[in-house]
């Protein structure tokens, strides 16, 4: 069992009870909330005829179903536009702090509590949404919820769970240039497998995480679900206390120092005991694509689709699976595969940094095209910072539409979707079959750099021989 | 569905209904509710829609559809009932049309649990049981009154002892199945945490 990790650390400060089952009763510091996993929640509480215990603990904004194209309400598509009622109407009766669209505020719900201040170390956050896992850049121990969960977290502000083991994923060297967070988070859960963290959180550490900006590591954090861990985490330190110092919700003036001082205490001890630990060398790592149905299905740049001996027993399935799906056969190039759609967005890869890099590729270039391509900022001040930038210019110049904040086409909730079989090169988390909108669709994961590459020749490149990163 | 629905709360000790039959193996929950209906606000408006596609294929005779099973709540199933996706939307479905518990040959795992979760108790029978039970409730209405403490269904004419994991019997009889009224009886605890961790004082 682990000991004086900051997960037991935060873990235990919050714990209120041990329940009879044998699960603790946690407290949540932080709930965020979003359109589609709150309403039922609410609804529960009606049921039940229950208040919300501490309304000023529990924020909303409204990501997964707005329209990137035409946000002017009432919303075409009606049952988005219910939705969006429901949760304005559900936080304006139970007085919960709503970020909506137009206010500057919003976004999606990864990218948002973080760039307001509200994500700090030493927290519990809880979000409906599996992609919680985000904040735990910050030193917060953070995980999705289910809707009865949900329901738990507005009547008590606590849940009922299990503690996690931690395993330690030591990440030695550094990325080299042209290698983004999101292709070691691609080859961490391809090394690892998307089942290895069940039961577990993610402690990344190492100097390859130190060097990463707070924007990087939350990639890192934001996928560890894909590797089957309901929660990573990376211990704080002075970025991610100057990332924090100055944001909306940040403590300001002798709050601010107090908080300083708590957030030095929070991390894992020299010494302290992990259930596991993993060590990779960071430097080894390529721009990394994803060619199957799970995003543990990657390999490098310049690397052939696997066979089927090369696999384990347990991948074999799976993979027999996915060459149909994708029309892949093994010993192929995943270079210079043919893509239709370019998407840059989503609570992985949607952030200011991600539109930097991606514009960097794209600056004085255009399009294929053959390709549609599209960004879509994470939250409305991403969107007003790249505007500050003239980042949305490189983008239209070459030839990429420019859409308003919102989760997108990373679920395809809204009009954003593939077509039949196209192939998508997408900054998102997921190429589950159908996940972008069309059953038969196909998703190329892969960093927002290369989905620029990719957008401009027209098929999957290796971002490195584009520009001088 | 039924007048006014009140979901079930604190400690379940009795269940008392009529049976109503649903025959077949690997009932899924995209029969029980189909995906069209998940992005939905609410759950209240799923009891109509139970078993949508199935009652319009039989146009009036699906047995959510006849009018002596108006007033059911005790479903009896066959084998791996409630099969497929995870959606709780699936429990929640039977639940509003007035189902309180289940009695089958068996139940797909999540399914099960998402069941419990929100206080249907299942219950599992021997087939060659369930079977007497489908083919009674064929001819006239089966009245139950299932004690959960000694696990017996009981009626004028016929007895069963059923079976139930342990662990949820004994989460029924102690409320604690009910995760967010469990949760609430720590009040005093949670306002002292609310009180106390430093971060909330910044
Ligand atoms: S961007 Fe995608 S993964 Fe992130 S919250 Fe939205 S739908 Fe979920």
């Amino acid at each position: 069992m682990s000991q004086d990790t900051l997960f037991d650390k935060v873990w235990d400060l919050h714990k209120v009870s041990s329940l009879p089952g044998g699960s603790d009763q946690i407290f949540i510091g932080l709930h965020l909330i979003h359109e589609v996993t709150s309403p039922q929640a609410f609804g529960a509480l009606k049921d039940k005829n229950l208040k919300v215990k501490f309304p000023s603990r529990t924020v909303a904004t409204v990501d997964h179903i707005v329209p990137t194209d035409n946000q002017s309400r009432p919303f075409k598509d009606n049952l988005a536009e219910q939705m969006i009622d429901t949760l304005e109407r559900n936080c304006l009766q139970h007085k919960i702090n709503f970020f909506n669209i137009g206010s500057g505020n919003q976004g999606i719900v990864h990218v948002v509590a973080p760039e307001l201040g509200l994500t700090q170390p030493g927290m519990t956050i809880a979000c409906g949404d599996s992609h919680t896992s985000t904040h735990g850049a910050f030193g917060s121990i953070a995980f999705g919820i289910g809707t009865s969960q949900v329901r738990d977290v507005l009547a008590t502000q606590t849940i009922a769970m299990n503690k996690l083991k931690v395993r330690q994923i030591w990440c030695d060297n550094k990325l080299s240039s042209g290698v983004y967070a999101k292709d070691l988070v691609l080859h961490i859960i391809n090394k690892l497998g998307v089942k290895a963290g069940v039961g577990f959180a993610y402690e990344f550490a190492g100097p390859a995480i130190d060097e990463l900006s707070m924007e990087e590591r939350m990639t890192i954090c934001n996928m560890s679900i894909e590797g089957g861990a309901r929660c990573g985490y990376i211990n704080p330190d002075e970025k991610t206390f100057s990332y924090i110092k100055n944001k909306l919700y940040a403590p300001k003036n002798e709050n601010w120092d107090k908080a300083l001082l708590w957030w030095k205490s929070l991390k894992s001890d020299e010494n302290s005991i992990y259930d596991d630990v993993i060590k990779l060398d960071a430097s080894k790592v390529e721009p990394t694509v994803t060619w199957g149905i799970t995003p543990g299905q990657s390999l490098g740049i310049n690397q052939q689709i696997p066979q089927l001996a090369d696999l384990s027993p347990n991948d074999q399935f799976i993979a027999e699976e996915a060459y149909e799906y994708m029309g892949f056969k093994p010993g192929q190039s995943i270079k210079d595969t043919p893509v239709d759609v370019c998407f840059i967005g989503s609570c992985t890869n949607g952030r200011i940094s991600d539109l930097r890099v991606a514009a960097k590729v794209l600056k004085d270039k255009k399009v294929s095209e053959k390709v549609k391509a599209f960004v879509v900022p994470g939250s409305e001040k991403v969107a007003t910072e790249a505007k500050k930038e003239g980042l949305d210019e490189i983008f239209k110049d070459s030839g990429f539409q420019w859409r308003e904040p919102g989760c997108s086409m990373c679920l395809a909730m809204n009009s954003d979707k593939l077509i039949g079989n196209q192939v998508s090169a997408s900054s998102s988390n997921r190429n589950f079959k159908g996940r972008q909108g069309s059953p038969s669709g196909r998703t190329l994961l892969m960093s927002p750099a290369m989905v620029a590459a990719a957008a401009i020749n027209g098929k999957v490149s290796d971002v490195r021989e584009f520009i001088n990163i | 569905m039924k007048s006014e629905f009140t979901p079930p709360f604190g400690k379940i000790t009795q269940i008392v209904g009529q049976c109503i039959s649903l025959i077949g193996n690997d009932i899924d929950t995209d029969r029980i509710i189909p995906a069209r209906f998940l992005k939905c606000v609410n759950f209240d408006s799923l009891g109509k829609s139970v078993f949508e596609d199935d009652r319009e294929t039989l146009k009036g005779q699906h047995p959510f559809d006849l009018e002596e099973n108006k007033n059911a709540s005790i479903l009896i199933v066959n084998s791996n009932f409630g099969c497929g996706s995870s959606r709780e939307h699936a429990p929640q479905a039977l639940m509003r049309w007035g189902i309180k518990a289940i009695i089958g040959e068996s139940f797909a795992e999540i399914f099960y649990s998402n069941c419990i979760a929100i206080g249907i108790p299942c219950f599992t029978l021997p087939k060659k049981s369930i079977q007497d039970i489908q083919k009674y409730t064929d001819n006239k209405s089966l009245f139950l009154e299932i004690g959960i403490k000694n696990s017996l269904a009981k009626s004028k004419d016929l007895n069963f002892n059923l079976e139930i994991k342990e662990s949820s019997r004994k989460m029924f009889l102690s409320g604690e199945w009910d995760a967010t009224s469990t949760l609430l009886e720590n009040e005093n605890l949670i306002e002292n945490k609310f009180n106390n961790l430093p971060y909330l004082k910044f």
